[in-house]
């Protein structure tokens, strides 16, 4: 029988949508109001086995090869930030969707939303660096669409991508599966990306310039699957950052997950800027971070795979899941008492002082 | 990280956690003032680390929690209305009124800017002379000299189209409403830092001289916070009631005189209304008369509410150290991060919100 019951529900306490409501910008952060939107909007629509997995993509059967399929829309601004554009974002972000399902990326389809008025020498710049980002990740753009906004409307430029991948023989990755027990292992810094487009956008310098860690996870899946198929989730932790994707496992999984803080590794540069700007690196966005929960006896192996790759030389093993507390993420601090690693209600917002 | 790192070390940690153990011999009750402060305990679990007859209460210094109802319900029809931009500090955005937040302002419309600094509401009334740009400007001591700087940059170019909500609060009052009130528990405090920073502590000096009570100025990490509870312990065994500073990076006895001589040139000291405490006399600062054409207050008329917090609510008690969090019915229950009931639990900051974030677990919710 397939298994279509709400996995947020009961655990995931999302905060409720009262009648009458608007859309806020938190309801786009990834963190509890999103939860609630997905919840009683578009879960209480969609019901299907496929979707009750709640994963990046969905996989799907089609004449017995499975599918994974995904979508992902990119509205960032600043169109350009360092190491990076919209463009070779909506390529990574949604071939990055497919990885962590383990599967190989073949397809993608781009859709353009275009603000009347917006340079056509920017609109180059993207799709020049949308076409290079395909061509590195070895996906093509096989069909799309564009439309132009009256100004005003739309912020420039806004982009959905859509993507195909195939699923190997043997690899079953999906959030509901982690075990007490498990390891849970992070493949690299904290809070490149979302600190680069902060820096950027708030016009902050620093003396090292922070870089987007906005790259394509594939080929670093592929490899830690090459060492053993008992990975068992597998996240990219965009927005909401480390906080909601371990969140996300442990109510999905119906377990509870504790974290090493001196094991996290974040950049000096990114602490600094975080501390200066009142946020928390766990709430930060990656681009190019990949989180798994492996069955504990494969670990140091698939952990040894990591570090063989480029994109995991820095990749720890930051936690346990555990049988106590199941939905909730705690923290050992670096003095060695615990705390609850929440999800955040909306958008994570500067202090006062 | 310089100035992080080594503030954050468990060995230095354990060592002073240790001295604490050896020197309390009673029961002592401390309180800390800042909200930074209470949330560093509760983020490390520092209360849980030290011996348990030094007991922590936290005191009323979030500034974002403390600012009255009235205010935020003030700042939410202004920037409802036409031609108006309101700049704030990020986090004021989801406080609650009394029937509304400012997020739900700018989700129907409304023209609401999140800013680092006032700096940057200047920058936008410049850029938008058409429109009416407004500063919802609040805070402690701290934040207080860069408002009170944009009001008198903004006065100096003649810019017509910004002013200021001004709600600042004031420490000193607070600790002696806190001292003076007969149901007083706290024997020792930890003085605001980054407060101190600015103003000095002198204030302290005489607060602890007529209440015979230590105060130590302390900083906002844990090996910082475990000090300054080792030197009012050390006082308190010692019968020794002074003021001392542990901050010394940053806090120096006369504070910062240019912020102050800034602060006093736009600033006046005036009765204020506290967010579940109630009016405390000489506890705010507002803007002078001569700066009445950047006052917010004054330009926009737009009827002051009374309201009330819910009956259920005891911040009044956890602001004042009568009461834990945890000691409430509706704690975590009826009052969440996202459904507050009462002040410390609207920011991240607030005593409330902080055991949520970090400690309900332990409480068994």
């Amino acid at each position: 029988m397939p298994d279509d019951r709400n996995p947020l529900e009961g655990l995931m306490c999302p905060v409720p949508l009262p009648a009458g409501e608007k859309i806020l910008l938190g309801h786009g952060s990834g963190g509890r109001l999103s939860a609630a939107l997905l919840q009683e909007v578009f879960l209480a629509a969609f019901r299907n086995p496929a979707l009750a997995k709640l994963n990046d993509q969905a996989v799907v059967d089609v004449g017995g090869v499975r599918l994974a399929f995904t979508t992902d829309s990119f509205v960032v601004n600043p169109l350009f930030f360092p190491g990076g554009d919209i463009g070779s974002l909506a390529v990574y972000g949604t071939v990055n969707d497919l990885a962590v399902g383990g599967a190989q990326p073949l397809f993608l389809s781009a859709g353009f939303i275009i603000e009347e008025g917006l340079p056509l020498e920017t609109l180059r710049r993207v799709v020049e660096s949308l076409r290079a980002a395909a061509k590195a990740a070895g996906v093509e753009v096989v069909t799309g669409d564009t439309k132009v906004v009256e100004r005003g409307k739309g912020d420039g430029l806004f982009i959905n991508t859509s993507g195909i991948g195939r699923v190997p023989a043997g690899v079953n990755l999906s959030a509901d599966q982690a075990r007490p027990g498990d390891c849970v292992l992070l493949s690299g810094t904290l809070g490149d990306h979302g600190i680069a487009i902060l820096s950027q956008r708030g016009g902050l310098e620093f003396e090292t310039p922070i870089i987007s860690d906005l790259a394509p996870l594939h080929s670093l899946v592929a490899a830690m699957l090459e060492v053993t198929h008992s990975i068992r989730c597998l996240r990219d932790p965009t927005r909401g950052g480390l906080s909601s994707t371990l969140n996300e496992f442990a109510a999905q999984s119906r377990v509870g997950i504790v974290v090493e803080e001196s094991a996290i590794p974040i950049r000096e540069e990114v602490k600094g800027a975080c501390e200066l700007l009142g946020l928390d690196a766990l709430y930060v966005a990656n681009e190019g971070r990949l989180v798994a929960v492996v069955a504990a006896p494969e670990a140091e192996r698939v952990l040894g795979a990591m570090h063989s790759h480029p994109l995991g030389a820095n990749a720890r093993l930051i936690g346990k899941v555990v049988d106590a507390h199941p939905g909730i993420v705690t923290m050992r601090t670096c003095l060695g008492t615990s705390r609850i690693v929440d999800m955040l209600a909306g958008d994570q917002l500067p202090r006062i002082c | 990280m310089k100035y992080l790192d080594e503030y954050r070390d468990a060995r230095l940690a354990r060592g002073l956690i240790a001295d604490i153990a050896q020197r309390a011999t009673r029961p002592w009750v401390l309180m800390e003032i800042c909200g930074g402060q209470t949330h560093t305990l509760m983020r490390y679990g520092i209360d849980e680390l030290i011996p348990s007859q030094v007991e922590l209460v936290h005191g009323p210094g979030c500034p974002v929690c403390v600012t009255a109802l009235e205010t935020i319900d003030r700042a939410i029809q202004i920037a409802s209305l036409p031609g108006v931009t309101l700049v704030s500090y990020g986090d004021m955005l989801r406080v609650p009124g009394s029937h509304s937040d400012l997020f739900h302002v700018k989700a129907g419309g409304g023209d609401v800017r999140v800013a680092y600094s006032p700096m940057e509401a200047l920058k936008v009334a410049r850029a938008n002379p058409r429109r009416k740009v407004v500063f919802l400007g609040i805070g402690f001591e701290t934040t207080a000299p860069a408002n009170a700087m944009a009001v008198w940059q903004g006065a100096r170019e003649g810019l017509g189209n910004f002013s200021m909500l001004a709600s600042h609060f004031l420490v000193p009052p607070a600790i002696r409403m806190l001292l003076e009130s007969p149901r007083n528990r706290v024997q020792g405090f930890i003085a605001p830092g980054h407060v101190c920073t600015v103003m000095g502590y002198r204030e302290y000096v005489e607060l602890s001289r007529k209440y015979g009570v230590p105060i130590v100025v302390g900083g906002f990490e844990p090996v910082d916070l475990l000090e300054a509870i080792s030197m009012l312990v050390t006082q308190l065994e010692q019968g020794r009631a002074e003021v001392e500073n542990q901050y010394v990076r940053s806090v120096a006895c006369e504070g910062n005189r240019f912020a102050q001589e800034l602060m006093d040139k736009v600033l006046e000291v005036c009765d204020r209304k506290w967010r579940g405490i109630g009016m405390i006399p000489q506890s705010g600062l507002r803007l002078r008369a001569e700066f009445a054409a950047y006052d917010a207050e004054k330009i926009f008329d737009v009827a002051a509410t009374t309201t009330e917090e819910p009956a259920e609510c005891i911040s009044a008690l956890v602001l004042q150290g009568l009461k834990k969090p945890v000691d409430c019915p509706a704690f975590a229950v009826r009052c969440t991060p996202a459904t507050p009931l009462g002040a410390p639990m609207v920011s991240g900051e607030g005593a409330c919100a902080a055991y949520y974030q970090y400690r309900r677990l332990a409480h068994k919710v």
